[in-house]
């Protein structure tokens, strides 16, 4: 009998340590990563974080009673010789009425600020940005209305001024998630939601589908990048120009742009003010490419985008990304490097 | 010649064996059916967790690809909660209630074997969509319109919506037949309040089942006619809202994490008073708060939806409801450390799993208060925070009640006891392995990572939580190893269990181990709760006599009618399988499939007909 306790013991502080490593471990382990909460720097995000700080310590005095009370109730009366038979309780009304009463009145604390954000949420401010966003299997598109600009892989935003997100879908559901900025708000074919935040830092934050949404689910990512005012001015007015003309001394360029206009690209691409023999680039399935050669990622942030990377994605998409919608349009490696160089120049 | 005789009796006595379990309406047969089928798909169901550990324990790890892994995640789901944590549940009502009632059987003994089959059958189907190369891929909550031709053209939905119709119609069947068995055939004297608590949880768990799946049926029907006949329930190009299909689905789904999570809080319930050697603190209010549960948890659906867009109002209900359904769930853990409280407390495998729920369980609990404020849920839903929730609840709650309650009545089911000290080793590793595993995806939800994503790229500062935790899931794996194996060497070599091993309280314990087939030679009167307890301690007359009736003389046994052995219930499941089997083969747009559909009719209509005339004695 002494032996079994000894061993008891053993295991229950084996077990105490190996939770405290961890929790040790968790606390210089995790935040700091490009999509860590703990960390906010948009407004709906640090709201979030607010309310979530005094509901994890409530919960942790919740915690801490009751394994608390476990493991002493199990170590403390725990059977031994000669231990004397137990009084049979069968209850006790007042104590059960108040550990009935007490956690509700903690989840009343709860729900009141609870509700109040909701409605918070809820209601856009009336100066605020508005960005068109869709969610596509399996990258996002950025449009700024009344900017004639459309954008994919990364979202402009300035600093300090609301944003408010406007959701479409036109496939299947996606839920759009900036980790540090804002919760998450799901992005549904035929219901138009949207999301608000103000960001509060300049610098580049990263965003992801949330809602699984097919087989490339996990390369769903974008990029949002907060500058200040006139930066972000400076970048609306470089992003309405139509396509810069191909300068003729990049001749591998100038002969990705001929492959371009000829290999099928153009059913799914739009460059646009660009007419190569009579040939327009409108397609509106994949991204919007007439500035494709500023952005910093390709294909929902699969690959940085460098040239090297574009030819590696034409000549063989389903390679990079199994399951991308963009198909293998069967380009020799010559002519993946002329587009990739094509593409890089439309800056 | 002698010896061919006696090898031809032999073979003739292991066909009889096979026959006779597949003829069997005896509840304890059909449990341990239950109980080994469905440890058998958690099996399976495990394996496919440790691919999706081995999958993401590195950044840009190329395992297994998208497709094979989205495959996986989905099936781990499915299978652990439809193949693996509902039936092993269902293994102990079926075992258990008719011996806890003081019953010989459930109401309907072949209804009975006809759930088991169709389960079994249901769970094949489901899982021989592997062997097609075509497994259900759109995750175990499939939401439209994910699930449409459009965007899954496979077989693989197919699989998964006849895989869980089938299983529907399993489920369905069982709870009916427990809610009458409860309701109609408790042992004279044994009033509703003074059932065991197990018997009260399974109780409410049929209520649930009852009302849940047919939410489920209608959602799976509308996405078939979708699918195969062209209508457009889920299809937004034509107007379709695709949030209907989110609702029919966790207007199931809800009350399902309580049909996962009640029964193992009834075999809690049990272990608790019978190692501490105290009635169950506050008995009426465990009870109701597992009714109360019952109800809310028909009340709280929309919180899987807060990010879905419903609008502030319903967002603000539902935050509610939910707060308010965590309240019935806190008062039964008070209860629980107060029945541990001041006892005598034996420290066997079973009460060390029944205090590891209470602990990990409380953990999941807490995580699912903060979901229910709903600016933290959009953070959290979607996120491996969400991850670590749900294992907590259904790992480190559902699953240890259920090592633990077959650690508690292995000697009753089988007549020799499972091995205690292997089994504090493996509890002690499942528990360590269990955290190891899970609680590091809290710090995962912190960083923002996304559930259900096939790899991750290295700069994310994701590599180390997910590596320690593929770690902890191997570790998990081999204390599951140790469980089997404990199970293989108890049956073969373990010790012999005496009828009431544990000085046990409610009626299961009053008869011998193994059960004989007629569960009681006397059908027990009952004169309190604890009702074997009352018949050891207690000193009335009564309870004199009641001792008296425990063995029984040969003759009484001769006496006592038994429903016969049926072989109806497997071939109605049989044609169900056929039905379920037709509709796969139209998917795949084969000529023959509506014969194939119609032949399953007809087996199904041939054995209900051969069931309904069958001999009743």
């Amino acid at each position: 009998m002494a032996r079994g306790s000894d061993w008891l013991k053993r295991a229950v502080t084996g077990a105490c340590v190996a939770l405290l490593v961890v929790i040790l471990g968790g606390c210089s382990f995790f935040g700091g990563g490009p999509q860590s909460v703990n960390h906010p720097a948009g407004s709906n995000m640090r709201d979030i974080w607010n309310l979530f700080i005094p509901i994890f310590w409530m919960s942790v005095v919740v915690f801490a009673i009751v394994q608390g009370v476990l493991l002493y109730s199990v170590i403390k009366f725990r059977r031994k010789p000669g231990s004397p038979e137990p009084h049979p309780t069968h209850g006790n009304t007042k104590l059960e009425i108040t550990w009935t009463i007490i956690p509700a009145l903690i989840l009343a604390v709860i729900t009141v600020p609870t509700i109040a954000k909701v409605s918070e949420f809820a209601k856009v401010p009336k100066n605020a940005i508005t960005v068109q966003v869709v969610g596509h299997q399996w990258w996002w598109e950025f449009d700024y209305p009344g900017e004639q600009v459309v954008d994919a892989d990364e979202m402009h935003v300035p600093v300090g001024v609301p944003i408010e997100v406007k959701l479409r879908s036109d496939d299947v559901i996606h839920s759009f998630w900036i980790p540090r900025l804002a919760g998450k708000q799901d992005v549904v074919p035929n219901q138009n939601n949207h999301l608000h935040f103000t960001a509060e830092e300049i610098g580049t934050f990263r965003g992801q589908c949330a809602e699984f949404c097919g087989e490339q689910h996990a390369n769903m990512a974008f990029t949002v990048v907060v500058q200040s005012q006139a930066d972000y001015d400076a970048w609306l007015a470089h992003n309405k120009l139509p396509a810069a003309e191909v300068p003729s001394s990049n001749q591998l360029a100038q002969q990705g742009q001929q492959v371009f206009f000829t290999a099928g690209c153009v059913g799914c691409h739009t460059i646009s003010g660009m007419e190569v023999n009579g040939v327009k680039a409108l397609g509106d399935v994949g991204p919007n490419l007439t500035h494709v050669g500023s952005r910093t990622a390709i294909a929902g942030e699969v690959l940085p985008l460098t040239q090297e990377n574009l030819a590696k994605w034409v000549h063989n998409p389903q390679a990079v990304k199994p399951g991308t919608l963009m198909p293998n349009l069967g380009l020799t490696q010559e002519q993946a490097n002329q587009v990739a160089a094509f593409l890089e120049s439309l800056k | 010649m002698a010896q061919s005789t006696v090898t031809e009796q032999r073979a003739h006595y292991r066909r009889s064996t096979i026959w006779e379990w597949i003829t069997t309406v005896d509840h304890k047969r059909i449990g341990i059916l239950y109980m080994f089928t469905s440890l058998g798909f958690f099996l399976i169901g495990g394996v496919l967790a440790l691919l999706i550990r081995t999958q993401l324990a590195v950044p840009d790890n190329t395992f297994l690809g998208p497709g094979t892994y989205n495959e996986v995640f989905t099936m781990h789901g499915t299978i652990m909660i439809f193949l693996a944590v509902m039936p092993l549940n269902s293994a102990f009502f079926n075992f258990l209630i008719p011996l806890q009632i003081g019953a010989r059987d459930v109401a309907f003994p072949r209804l009975n074997a006809f759930s088991y089959w169709v389960f079994l059958f249901g769970g094949l189907l489901l899982l021989s969509s592997f062997i097609f190369g075509a497994a259900p891929n759109t995750g175990w909550f499939g939401y439209a319109n994910l699930t449409t031709l459009t965007y899954s053209p496979g077989l693989n939905v197919d699989f998964w919506i006849f895989g869980l119709q089938i299983l529907g119609i399993a489920s369905i069947a069982s709870a009916l037949n427990f809610f009458v068995t409860i309701i109609n055939m408790r042992a004279p004297g044994m009033r509703m309040m003074r059932m065991p608590v197990f018997t009260w949880m399974t109780l409410v768990t049929s209520v649930l089942l009852l009302l849940a799946i047919p939410s489920l049926t209608i959602g799976l029907v509308e996405l078939t006619f979708d699918r195969y006949f062209g209508t457009l329930f889920f299809e937004p190009t034509a107007g379709a809202s695709v949030i209907l299909w989110q609702h029919l689905f966790w207007i199931f789904g809800h009350p399902e994490v309580y049909i996962m999570v009640l029964p193992p809080f009834g075999i809690i319930s049990e272990i608790l008073p019978t190692f501490s050697r105290k009635p169950l603190f506050g008995y009426p209010f465990v009870v109701y708060s597992g009714i109360a549960i019952g109800f809310l948890s028909f009340g709280v659906w929309a919180h899987h939806m807060f990010a879905v867009g419903l609008g502030p109002v319903p967002n603000s209900v539902f935050a509610t409801t939910t707060m308010l359904i965590a309240i019935p769930t806190g008062v039964k853990i008070f209860n629980w450390l107060g029945t541990l409280w001041g006892g005598s407390i034996a420290i066997k495998t079973p009460l060390l799993f029944a205090s590891g729920f209470i602990g990990m369980f409380t953990i999941g609990g807490i995580s699912g208060v903060m979901h229910a404020s709903v600016p933290v849920d959009y953070w959290q839903t979607d996120s491996y925070f969400v991850v670590a929730h749900f294992h907590y609840v259904l790992f480190g709650g559902s699953l240890m009640a259920i090592l633990g309650g077959v650690y508690y009545w292995f000697p009753k089911m089988f007549g020799r006891m499972l091995d205690d000290r292997i089994g504090k080793i493996q509890f002690w590793i499942t528990l360590i392995a269990f955290n190891m595993t899970f609680f590091p995806m809290h710090f995962l939800g912190i960083d923002g990572m996304p559930r259900r994503i096939y790899t991750y790229q290295s700069n994310m500062g994701w590599d180390f939580w997910n590596f320690e935790e593929t770690i902890g899931a191997y570790l998990l794996g081999v204390s599951m190893l140790i469980f089997a194996f404990n199970i293989l060497k108890s049956l073969r070599s373990g010790e012999r269990a005496p009828a009431d091993p544990w000085d046990g309280r409610t009626l299961e314990w009053s008869i011998p181990s193994p059960v004989p087939a007629y569960n009681f030679a006397v059908v027990p009167t009952v004169h309190s709760r604890d009702a074997f307890w009352e018949m050891k301690y207690g000193s009335t007359e009564e309870t004199e006599a009641q001792k008296a009736n425990l063995n029984p003389t040969p003759e009484a046994e001769r006496k006592i009618h038994l429903p016969p052995r049926s072989y109806f219930p497997i071939v109605a499941a049989f044609g169900i399988l056929g039905m379920g089997t037709g509709m796969l083969m139209h998917g795949d747009g084969m000529a023959i499939s509506w014969y194939v559909f119609g032949a399953g009719i007809l087996v199904l209509t041939l054995g209900l007909f051969g069931w309904s005339f069958e001999p009743n004695h």
